[in-house]
């Protein structure tokens, strides 16, 4: 009757647990031993038939036998095998002893595979695991909208560029950029008695602070060749630092290029002249620095 | 019932009833009542079109009248913001608070602010790291003076730690990943400093930023903290601060700001350059990325057993929308 079976569900009408793909056919049933639709692997079709089945860990063996085939209940036997390796598979050897050599070797294939995903498990388990946060849709899109609305009421353009006008004011930058023309007029303003000794000690800051000099003049130049001249400043400062400036240059070149252009004339004068200044010691600075 | 209503069966006239002239004893009816989409939808219109002229009516009244004024006239309202309405906050630091000088001076990072310890940063990854996850960290790397980035391969935080301190870095900052894009950032400094945990969002590499300039230089940035105001923030502010060595080059020009607005930290990397005293230009170059701070954790990076300072818990901060913690 086994034949009947598989001539009806396995190879003509339809079997629920089959699964036809291109290739090959496959069998849903948690008792099919190779998990392939064939005459030899179908639960149904063979009245004597056994398989490994794992649970929590521990592996069983399933057992059918014809005797019992008119007790579905009683159907499948369980026994459970130990957890040595070699212990099991000489049960599952005692267990089917006199069972057609097919089924012996497939369940004892089925056995290794399954030990081996265990231990694969076990191991895991003791790695890191990555842990699944769900996303809760609402949350995530509320987030979404607060951050857009804060980046709008940030206004991070402004407030960077204000926070670095207010260091420029607050002179953290020290001497390298000489613009404070409101400070300098108030300071000449104010100190008007005092400017021959303050500009005594420019004169002292200035030969001492080597590395600030060039900087400065680096800065400057880079300003200025937004305009004009680029070729008579580079021929007229040192090798090192043109290549230094040329960089600047084209950043400020970049830059420049979506802003207004300065009033170039208005800003020369003051760092024209002080550019004079600082060729005078030049030669000092070289050997130094060589 | 509604003088309205009367008009049923008048479908050749334009679509609305006549409006109702005097209505007595019944409650007027709100446009929202009537079931016909199209009349209702007429009267809505006709509604706001309404309310636009009154507005503007009274708008121009109290420009009349401010003009009249003149001098005497009252001051002009200043708008309400989130930020104007934002709830007092108690743990909000006064500049001049000498607690919280003290507390500076003796947490973790006073090694760094009294210029003891040279900033040295490990960046890395979660695992198994997509290419934007790693160009992100490459680019983050170039942002960040003396900082390194180390593939990580399933090693356990909890290890990498010890190492990490053996080897004399200062800080590792891990980059969580899901989905092929980086999406939570944790930051620890590393010889017993607090962990914080941050959920990154809207991450840019350079090359998606328009109008962006050339690659970040070697020079040292500055750093820029704006709107850090309450304790946590401060911390966290202090955080952001320590990563960068203590003295910019101001030859660079390049700026790394760390904005926080309303609970979210913004940053961009800027170059700037001064066209003159009042006037300064800034280019962005380098990634950007906003973080939300999640969690705050006392000692390095430990999430069972850990001593948190500060958790974000949805249910009681996020009650009201203009309570604010960084």
């Amino acid at each position: 009757s086994s034949q009947v079976v598989w001539d009806t569900l396995g190879n003509r009408q339809f079997c629920s647990y089959k699964i036809t793909t291109k290739t090959q056919n496959f069998c849903r049933n948690e008792y099919n031993l190779t998990g392939l639709c064939n005459r030899s692997s179908c639960p149904l079709a063979n009245s004597q038939y056994a398989t490994i089945r794992e649970e929590k860990g521990r592996c069983y063996l399933y057992m059918k036998t014809i005797e019992r085939a008119p007790f579905p209940r009683r159907l499948w036997e369980r026994v459970l095998l130990s957890k040595n390796y070699e212990k099991a598979l000489e049960e599952i050897d005692e267990n089917l002893i006199y069972w057609p050599r097919f089924i012996r070797h497939k369940c004892k294939q089925r056995f290794t595979k399954i030990t081996q995903y265990l231990i694969r498990i076990r191991k895991l388990t003791l790695k890191r695991q990555r842990k699944l946060v769900p996303l809760r849709r609402k949350i995530e899109r509320r987030e979404k909208r607060r951050e857009e609305k804060a980046l709008i009421a940030a206004q991070l353009d402004n407030a960077i560029e204000k926070e670095l006008l207010e260091r420029l004011k607050q002179d953290t930058y020290g001497d390298i950029y000489n613009f404070p023309i409101h400070a300098f007029d108030k300071a000449l303003q104010q100190q008007d008695a005092e400017s021959e000794s303050e500009s005594d000690a420019e004169k002292e800051e200035e030969d001492d602070e080597d590395m600030s000099k060039r900087e400065f003049v680096e800065a400057d130049d880079s300003d200025l060749s937004d305009f004009e001249d680029m070729d008579k400043l580079e021929t007229s400062s040192e090798e090192e630092r043109e290549e230094e400036e040329e960089v600047e240059k084209k950043a400020s070149h970049l830059k420049s290029k979506g802003k207004t252009p300065l009033k170039g004339p208005a800003r020369r004068k003051r760092p024209y002249i002080e550019i004079e200044y600082e060729e005078e010691t030049e030669p000092i600075s070289k050997t130094k620095a060589a | 019932a509604g003088g309205g209503g009367g008009a049923m069966g008048s479908a050749a006239e334009d679509g609305r009833p006549p409006a109702p002239e005097r209505v007595l004893f019944p409650p007027t009816f709100s446009v929202s009542e009537i079931k016909n989409k199209q009349r209702r939808h007429f009267r809505f219109l006709r509604w706001k079109q309404q309310q636009r002229k009154e507005k503007l009516a009274a708008k121009k009244k109290r420009r009349k009248e401010r003009e009249a004024l003149g001098d005497k006239a009252p001051p002009k309202a200043i708008p309400k913001t989130i930020e104007n309405q934002r709830v007092y906050d108690e743990t909000t630091v006064d500049p001049n608070d000498e607690e919280v000088a003290f507390d500076e001076a003796t947490d973790e990072f006073a090694p760094y602010f009294n210029r003891q310890t040279v900033p040295k940063i490990l960046i890395t990854t979660s695992d198994r790291p997509r290419g934007r996850t790693v160009r992100f960290c490459e680019q983050l790397s170039t942002v960040i003076p003396n900082s390194h980035v180390y593939y990580r391969r399933g090693l356990a935080l909890k290890r990498i730690i010890p190492q990490c301190i053996a080897r004399d870095f200062t800080d590792l900052i891990v980059i969580n990943e899901d989905r092929k894009i980086p999406n939570g950032l944790v930051l620890s400094h590393l010889p017993e400093g607090p962990t914080a945990h941050f959920r990154m969002s809207s991450v840019r590499l350079r090359k998606e930023i328009k109008r962006k300039g050339k690659e970040p230089t070697e020079h040292v940035p500055e750093v820029i903290l704006n709107n850090f105001t309450t304790r946590l923030g401060h911390s966290v502010g202090r955080m952001f601060a320590s990563l960068f060595p203590h003295d910019p080059q101001f030859i660079g020009r390049q700026v790394a700001t760390f904005h926080n607005q309303r609970d979210y930290i913004f940053f961009r990397f800027h170059r700037y350059i001064f066209k003159s005293e009042k006037k300064v230009g800034i280019q962005e170059l380098g990634p950007r990325f906003t973080l939300k701070l999640r969690s705050l954790q006392k000692g390095t990076f430990d999430s069972k057993f850990g001593e948190y300072e500060w958790i974000h818990k949805r249910r009681e901060m996020d009650t009201s929308r203009r309570k604010f913690h960084l």
